[in-house]
Parts: C-alpha cells; sequence; structure tokens
C-alpha cells in the first residue's frame, strides 16, 4: 500500500467516521431535541379492523 | 379548519422519535450497494482517487437532492400527503400533472421491490445455507474422491461455492423455483415476502421504525466484526498471487515481474508485478490513488480459430490518478454510486420526511442520514471487501465486477469462494450474507411505504387494506422475477429501466420542480424552519444551476454508453430481437402495466381530493401550509 493510498484511507475513513458522529451527537445533544422525541400518535384507524 | 382532515381520511402516522426517522431513511439507503457495489465501483475506477468526484457528487448531487426530498416531504406532509403524488401536487399549489408526475416515484421504488426481494432472498438464503452446514456439505460433494488439503479439493471447494447460486437462484433454468422449491431460493423468497409485510403492516412506528432500531445497531455491530476478522488475516497461506500490468516506465524496474511476459496493447508496453494477496496489498488495490482496468490482448503464441477469432488474454492494468481524474467514466462511476446509494429520486425520503412534525429540523436530519450511509460506504465497506477478496479471488474478477457496476458478481461469486479459504469462513460467510440481509431488509421496506401511503390518501382506505392491495401487486412481480428466472433477464432489464433510467428521470423532475417551478427560495425557507445546521449560503446556486447540469452531463453520458438501438436493452426491444428472445419485453410491458395501474389510481385520487376539498374537508391546496401552522397545528 502507497503513502497516497494510506493517506486517502486515513482521510476518507476518519472524515466520514468524524462527520457521522458529530451529526448524531449534534442530534442527541442539541438543546431542546428532547421535543422532538414526540411519542408515538396511534396508528391510522384502518377500516378493516 | 377544525372539520378538516389528512386525505387518508383519519389520523396520521408519525415517527416515535427523531432518530428513528434518521434510522429508517439511513436503513433505507443503506443496502447491497454500501457493501459490494461501492467497493468494487471504486477499485475500477481511480481507487482512492475516486473519492475526489465522489464526494464531489456528494457535495453537488447527493445531498441538495436528499435536502429538497425532505423539505418536499415536511412541506406537503403538513397538508398530511405522504406519497409523491400528493407531494407534488401541494408543492405546486394544485397542479393536477404534478400529481401524475408522481407516478414515477411509486412505480419505481414498488418494481425494485419486485426483484430486489429476490436478492434479498439469496442473502438469507446464503446465511442459512453457511451456518446450517448446507455449505460445507456442497463444498464437501464436490471435492469427492480428492485428496483432503490438496490443491485440486480446494479448487472443486471454492467452485462448488461460487457455482452455487446458479442452482440455488434458478439462474439456469426457468420456474426451477417452483419445480425444485426446497432446494432453491423459492422458501426464502416467501419468508423475506412475509417479513417485509408484516413488519410494514405493524405500520411506520411500530413496523419500520422499531426494526430499524435493532437492524441498525446490529448491522453495524456485524460489520465490526466482520472487519476484525479481515484486518487480522494478515498474509494467509495460499493466498492468491495477482499480476498487475503497469504502463512501461511507470514503476520501478526492480518491481517488475521479468519472469512473466510484457504485452503491448494500443501501443503502450504493459509490463508485469507480481503482488501476493495480503491485508496490506488487498488495502493498496482499493486505496491506492490509482484505477484499475480490465483489458484483453491476444494470447502470444495462439492461433485463430476456424472463425478467425484470436484467442485473448485478459489482463488487470494499473490507470495513473490523472488518467483515472480525466477519464468522464470515473466521474459518471461516482455520481452513479452516490445516487443509487443515497437512495435519492427514490421515492422514499420524501414520504419518509412527510411524516416528520412541522417545526422538526430535517437539515441536520438529511445530513445526518447522508453521512450514515457514507460511514457504511466508506468504513465499512470499503474496509472490508476488497481486502477479503485480493487475498483469495481474482483480481480480475474483482475489477470486472467493478467495471459493470455489479453488486451480485462480486457478492454471490467472488465472495463465497473467500469464504472457502478463510479460517472459520463459513461462520464469517454467513455473518456476512446475515448482514446484507438486515441491510436488504431496512431498505426493502422503505420501499413499500411510498405506495402504502398513496393508496391510504389516494383512495382513503386503511394501512392494513392499502397493505393487502400492494401485497397482491408486489406479489405477481416478484413471483415474475422469481420464477422466470434463467440468465437474470428480468431482473436485468427492471433494474436498467427503473433501478438506472427512471431513477434519473425522476432526479432531473424533482430538481427542477423545487428549483424552478416551486422555487429555489420557497423551498429553502422549509428547509430551514428549525434547522439545526447553518445551510450553505451556496445551496440556491447549486440547486438552481449546478446539480441541474451536473445531472444532465451525468444522464448524457449515461445514455451515450447504454442506449443503443443496436443492443443492449433498448435493442432488445426491437422486433427481430423479441422473436429471438421475449423476456425482456414482456418484463418491460409488465413495468408498463404497472405504470398505468398506478397513472388510473393517481387520476381518481386526483378527482377525491378535488372533492374534498370542494366540500372544504381538504384545504384549498394553492393555501401556503405555513397558514395551517398559525393556531398551533404543529
Amino acid at each position: 500500500m502507497s503513502v497516497g493510498g494510506i493517506l486517502v484511507m486515513l482521510a476518507s475513513v476518519l472524515g466520514i467516521t468524524s462527520l457521522f458522529a458529530w451529526c448524531i451527537y449534534k442530534v442527541l445533544s442539541t438543546p431542546g431535541s428532547e421535543q422532538h422525541l414526540h411519542g408515538f400518535e396511534g396508528e391510522l384507524p384502518d377500516k378493516d379492523t | 379548519m377544525a372539520a378538516q382532515q389528512s386525505p387518508g381520511g383519519g389520523g396520521r402516522e408519525a415517527w416515535g422519535s427523531r432518530l428513528g426517522v434518521i434510522l429508517a431513511v439511513t436503513g433505507s439507503a443503506v443496502g447491497l450497494g454500501n457493501f459490494l457495489r461501492f467497493p468494487g465501483v471504486a477499485v475500477a475506477n481511480g481507487g482512492g482517487a475516486f473519492m475526489v468526484p465522489y464526494i464531489i457528487a456528494f457535495l453537488i448531487v447527493g445531498l441538495p437532492i436528499a435536502w429538497i426530498e425532505w423539505a418536499m416531504g415536511r412541506y406537503a406532509g403538513r397538508r398530511g400527503f405522504s406519497s409523491a403524488a400528493g407531494i407534488y401536487r401541494v408543492m405546486t399549489g394544485g397542479k393536477t400533472w404534478a400529481s401524475y408526475l408522481g407516478v414515477l416515484a411509486l412505480i419505481i421504488p414498488v418494481v425494485i421491490y419486485m426483484y430486489y426481494l429476490s436478492v434479498e432472498a439469496w442473502c438469507l438464503g446464503f446465511a442459512w445455507h453457511y451456518w446450517t452446514g448446507g455449505m460445507a456439505v456442497t463444498v464437501a460433494t464436490a471435492q469427492q474422491g480428492m485428496a483432503a488439503g490438496s490443491a485440486e479439493a480446494t479448487e472443486a471447494g471454492v467452485g462448488a461455492a461460487n457455482n452455487y447460486l446458479v442452482g440455488f437462484s434458478g439462474l439456469g433454468e426457468n420456474f426451477s423455483l417452483a419445480t425444485n422449491f426446497w432446494t432453491t431460493a423459492a422458501p426464502f423468497v416467501l419468508l423475506c415476502f412475509v417479513i417485509n409485510f408484516f413488519l410494514i403492516w405493524r405500520g411506520l412506528n411500530k413496523g419500520i421504525e422499531l426494526f430499524c432500531r435493532w437492524a441498525m445497531p446490529a448491522l453495524i455491530l456485524c460489520s465490526i466484526v466482520i472487519l476484525a476478522r479481515v484486518l487480522t488475516l494478515g498474509s494467509p497461506e495460499g493466498a492468491t498471487e495477482h499480476t498487475i500490468y503497469h504502463p512501461e516506465g511507470s514503476i520501478a524496474t526492480e518491481r517488475v515481474d521479468a519472469a512473466k511476459p510484457s504485452y503491448e496493447h494500443e501501443g503502450t508496453l504493459l509490463v508485469p508485478e507480481t503482488v501476493q494477496g495480503s491485508v496490506g496489498t488487498g488495502l493498496g488495490f482499493m486505496w491506492n490513488p490509482v484505477g484499475h482496468s480490465t483489458v484483453k490482448v491476444p494470447t502470444p503464441g495462439a492461433e485463430a480459430d476456424a472463425d478467425g477469432v484470436v484467442p485473448t488474454t485478459s489482463l488487470v492494468v494499473e490507470e495513473s490518478f490523472l488518467s483515472a481524474m480525466m477519464d468522464p467514466d470515473t466521474w459518471l462511476a461516482a455520481a452513479g454510486q452516490i445516487f443509487f446509494s443515497l437512495s435519492v429520486a427514490l421515492g422514499v425520503i420524501i414520504t419518509y420526511a412527510s411524516y416528520t412534525k412541522p417545526k422538526d429540523d430535517i437539515a441536520l436530519s438529511g445530513l445526518t442520514a447522508a453521512a450514515g450511509n457514507g460511514f457504511f460506504e466508506i468504513a465499512l465497506g470499503g474496509m472490508m471487501v476488497i481486502p477479503a477478496a485480493f487475498m483469495f479471488a481474482s483480481s480480475g474478477a474483482i475489477v470486472s465486477a467493478g467495471e459493470k457496476a455489479s453488486s451480485l458478481s462480486l457478492g454471490f461469486f467472488a465472495l463465497p469462494g473467500v469464504f472457502e479459504h478463510m479460517p472459520g469462513g463459513h461462520f464469517f460467510g454467513g455473518l456476512f450474507f446475515f448482514l446484507l440481509f438486515l441491510a436488504a431488509v431496512t431498505s426493502s421496506l422503505s420501499m413499500l411505504q411510498p405506495a402504502i401511503a398513496f393508496l391510504e390518501e389516494g383512495l382513503g382506505i386503511g394501512r392494513h387494506a392499502s397493505v393487502a392491495i400492494l401485497g397482491v401487486i408486489t406479489a405477481l412481480g416478484a413471483g415474475f422475477v422469481a420464477l422466470i428466472s434463467s440468465g437474470l433477464t428480468v431482473l436485468d432489464h427492471m433494474d436498467f429501466w427503473m433501478g438506472n433510467f427512471a431513477l434519473f428521470l425522476l432526479a432531473m423532475a424533482q430538481i427542477v420542480l423545487f428549483a424552478w417551478v416551486v422555487g429555489v427560495d420557497k423551498g429553502l425557507k422549509e428547509l430551514s424552519i428549525g434547522a439545526e445546521i447553518t445551510l450553505p449560503r451556496s445551496l440556491p446556486f447549486v440547486l438552481r444551476y449546478v446539480t441541474p447540469s451536473f445531472l444532465v452531463l451525468v444522464f448524457g453520458f449515461w445514455l451515450v454508453k447504454n442506449i443503443s438501438l443496436d443492443g443492449g436493452y433498448l435493442g432488445a426491444l426491437r422486433p427481430s430481437a423479441i422473436a429471438e428472445d421475449p423476456i425482456p419485453a414482456l418484463t418491460v410491458l409488465f413495468i408498463l402495466v404497472i405504470a398505468a395501474f398506478f397513472l388510473l389510481l393517481i387520476m381518481e385520487a386526483v378527482k377525491r381530493w378535488k372533492r374534498l376539498e370542494a366540500a372544504g374537508v381538504l384545504p384549498d391546496p394553492s393555501r401556503d401550509p405555513d397558514e395551517d401552522l398559525e393556531g398551533g397545528a404543529a
């Protein structure tokens, strides 16, 4: 594996992993995000059941 | 206002949590393409260099289209619409033609589901066959009479594992799934169908979301276990020796293998280098910023046969970073990969987004789902499949699968051979195919929801009735694909017309609708409501000019490459070709019948919505749904 390959691999893998981790962190930690954790509001009433 | 309802005629379903919708959208995007298609396409189109056009395509095509789908979905969801036919109508202020455009977003996921179900069943079937010892029996049967551990026995075992799919899928003969029910994929097709419809019948929250909440972490866990196995294999005994060819002068003289012949190809002398399969060389094959292609050269010393055909030898040739970057095919492949992988223009994201709350963030959610898909693709798929395959399979087969952008060749033909060599290979083989199965289910579930939503709100029927109707339609299609299985012609032609051609059409229609008909400003205003990240200032310019231009360019190249009257998919529809093989034409006819059926339903749905609007049950579609927010509708 060449030095260029190692650099591309590290940049790609670490880059996307960091972005994903940051997004998840932001989703879970944004103040007020608990407001988005609204509960299930009931299934659409089915006329067959 | 108090008397107004949703077009489905009752309460609307909703996601249980914000993480739930993100996992569901990510699950929809993560499929076989992340683990099999991406690494193959990357290797054949620049290796590590592929990441340059890939990231550019992500930024100017993938993410912008995903964002507009999130915005359109939530906007129309405020009016109670979740299907593309209803969403486009609300977006355009009640234009009927926009509803008919929605037929693409209905038939694309439904038809893709019909053949995706077969692939999903193969994954489950392979996992079952590995874990219950069936593959061990298949291999042992092929090795009968051979000395244990001999090269001949190993080769026979690998061949048996490689070829298992042929009998299992019915690839060799039509109707073999019916005539050999228990020894083929037939029971697994039925089982997968039941699993999908059981989950979809349970509903958005208790079915799709609940499954994705368990399946996505399980997917990461399975991937990490397999990744750890692959990366700790080192330089295993019996690893494949590869011969990679380079243009003369492009590599150091000491790397040239003088014991092997050089070949001249298009005026360039190609010199050989011998590389032993190992984790390091496999990762290099995937990530070094150089491309690989297969070329055929006349076999030295071989005579032409009676028909004048000269035997050829296939070589794997390494291309420079610059030549990979200058090749339009690299850009086309990158745009295609982003496009297919993110599940944009599939009709799924707009439907899923319509169930979010009016003031929920969608900008960060869209970015998170796209990043999650990228994580599975790059950090997991890009690290495990090629290194494993490079250790034990032929590099020619890997590159060839990548050139054809074929998940099936790499996954079902090359990898079973790899598991035969790998210590604990049958356990890890089962785990790998189970991982693919989980990824496939999260995707196939999402393909059903757009049509369910349409049947509910278009015909005013309940979810269970909608599920039953869609069950009959998809059972017919899935049966057609599973039974007419010879050469996978039906699957291949459905994939071409719906999984490629129609997908491009819908993407272009959506971007034009959003940027030029609805207006970027209105659309981006929606995207910015509740946004927890700052949207790029360049986004309006990108959506108006860059994304449509890039799409037109890519679609143009794609048409030139794939559409020809002389042969290929369009050529198969000529009368002379139909006389020879009617299956491709029957497949296209089947798709047209499905499209006509949904067009009729859309016609009925539009009539119904107009009636309800006239009666004041539904609000006037030309009025901004934001007005509905007044008074705390959120």
